[in-house]
C-alpha cells in the first residue's frame, strides 16, 4: 500500500480527507474534532440546545441523521432517536435495521412508528391517492409524525440532520423562485409555538461529504443506497450545480447558506414583523380531526390519512415507473 | 485496481495506478459528492492507489429535502 502523501493540518500526521472549503487536509481524530467544532459553534450561535433538553432526533438510518445523533451523544446531551417507516419497499426495510442496529449497538433508545402499521397508508400509496410527488407526501408525513411525537413523549427539542447541502439547495430553490415566505421561514431553529416542537438543525455548518466521512471514521454503518423516489427531484439537480460552483470556488456553499443567516436572514425577519412581506401570517387553528396546528379544516397529514388508507396499496415500483409523470 | 461504485452498486477494474482525484476525474465523478475507501480507510485526494488495492468509491448525496 502506497501512503497519502498530505499531512493532517493540526498535527503533521498522515491525512485521510481533504477539505477545499477549509484548504486543508485532516487525520481522522483532527477530522472528528473540526466536526465537534462545528456542532458545537452552530449550538451555540442560535441557541439550539442545553444538555439538560430532553432531544428527539429525527433518524432515517442514513449517514446524516446517524451522524448527528451520534454527535449530540458525543457531546454529552440526552438524545432519543425516532424512525418512521415510510413503507417504501426494501429501502424501508434495509434503513430501519440500520437505526435499530446503531440505537442497540449504543444502547439508545429508538421509537419507532410505521406509516402503514399505525396510519394504513405507505409513501409509494399516498404519492399515487393524492397526485403528490412521493417527497411531498413522504414530507409531509415526516413532519406531522415528528412534531406529533416529540410532543407527545415530552421532547423539549426535536433535532433533524439537515446538512449545509440541503440548507444550501433549499436557499437555492427558494433564491430562484424570489419566495419570500419561504426565504424568511429558513432558518436553523424554530422556536417552539402552539401545537409545534423547537426544531433544530445541528449539522447547517457540516457538508454531505463531512458528515458521510464521519460515519466512516466512527464505524456507523448506514444506508448508503439512495431512496429510489427521490431519483430525479429538483434538491438532487440543486445540489449538483452547487457542487459543480463548489468545485471551481471552494467554500461557496458555505458562504451562501451562511452568509444568508447572518446578512439576509434578519432583513426578511423584520420585513415580516414590519408586514412589509407576502410572509404567511395566516392564523393556525386546530385540526377538525386531530388537533394540529392548520390552515385549513383539516391537515395536510389527515387529508393524506383520509385519502391514501382508503386507497389500494400502490408497489414502489409502480410509483417510480410513473409517478413523476402524474402529479 | 478493483473499484466498487454504488447506485447502482457495482464493480469495475482498472489496470496501473494513479491517485484519487485521477480516478475520480477518469470515471467523471464529482470529488465534493464523493468519497474513496481503501480497505476500509478513507483516503484524501492526492493518495497514491496502486494496482492491487481494493477500492470503494461512495456517492454522499442524498436526495430529500
Amino acid at each position: 500500500m502506497v501512503a497519502a502523501a498530505s499531512k493532517c493540518r493540526v498535527c503533521r500526521g498522515p491525512a485521510i480527507i481533504d477539505l477545499p472549503r477549509h484548504n486543508a487536509h485532516f487525520c481522522a481524530e483532527h477530522f472528528l474534532d473540526l466536526c465537534r467544532r462545528q456542532v458545537m459553534k452552530a449550538i451555540d450561535k442560535f441557541d439550539m440546545l442545553t444538555t439538560a433538553d430532553r432531544v428527539l432526533v429525527a433518524v432515517s438510518g442514513g449517514k446524516d441523521s446517524l451522524a448527528v445523533w451520534d454527535l449530540l451523544i458525543d457531546l454529552g446531551y440526552q438524545a432519543d432517536g425516532l424512525y418512521v417507516g415510510l413503507g417504501i419497499g426494501d429501502y424501508s426495510d434495509t434503513s430501519a435495521d440500520y437505526a435499530r442496529r446503531f440505537a442497540s449497538e449504543r444502547g439508545l433508545k429508538l421509537i419507532e412508528i410505521s406509516l402503514r402499521g399505525e396510519y394504513g397508508y405507505d409513501v409509494p400509496t399516498a404519492a399515487r391517492a393524492t397526485k403528490r410527488v412521493p417527497c411531498s407526501a413522504c414530507g409531509i408525513s415526516k413532519r406531522h409524525l415528528f412534531d406529533k411525537a416529540a410532543l407527545d413523549g415530552g421532547y423539549t427539542v426535536l433535532v433533524t440532520g439537515h446538512n449545509l447541502d440541503d440548507e444550501a439547495a433549499v436557499l437555492f430553490g427558494n433564491t430562484l423562485r424570489w419566495d419570500v415566505e419561504y426565504l424568511a421561514r429558513q432558518l436553523p431553529v424554530l422556536p417552539a409555538r402552539n401545537g409545534f416542537p423547537k426544531k433544530v438543525k445541528p449539522l447547517i455548518r457540516l457538508t454531505e461529504r463531512e458528515m458521510a466521512a464521519w460515519c466512516i471514521v466512527r464505524g456507523i454503518d448506514y444506508i448508503v443506497d439512495e431512496c429510489p423516489m427521490a431519483a430525479g427531484n429538483k434538491h438532487l439537480a440543486y445540489k449538483a450545480a452547487l457542487n459543480a460552483i463548489e468545485t471551481e470556488s471552494p467554500g461557496s456553499k458555505a458562504a451562501f447558506y451562511l452568509n444568508f443567516l447572518e446578512n439576509m436572514a434578519p432583513v426578511l425577519a423584520a420585513a415580516t414583523v414590519a408586514g412589509t412581506s407576502a410572509s404567511g401570517s395566516e392564523a393556525l387553528h386546530a385540526c377538525s380531526s386531530c388537533g394540529a396546528p392548520t390552515t385549513g379544516d383539516i391537515c395536510a397529514f389527515c387529508n393524506i390519512v383520509n385519502k391514501a388508507s382508503a386507497h389500494e396499496p400502490v408497489p414502489v415500483e409502480l410509483v417510480m415507473a410513473n409517478g413523476r409523470s402524474k402529479r | 485496481m478493483k473499484v466498487l461504485l454504488r447506485n447502482p452498486a457495482r464493480e469495475i477494474e482498472l489496470a496501473g495506478r494513479r491517485n484519487v482525484n485521477a480516478l475520480l476525474a477518469e470515471l467523471a465523478l464529482p470529488r465534493e459528492s464523493h468519497l474513496v475507501i481503501r480497505n476500509g480507510t478513507l483516503v484524501p485526494g492526492d493518495a497514491e492507489l496502486a494496482a492491487d488495492d481494493v477500492i470503494e468509491i461512495r456517492p454522499v448525496i442524498s436526495g430529500g429535502s
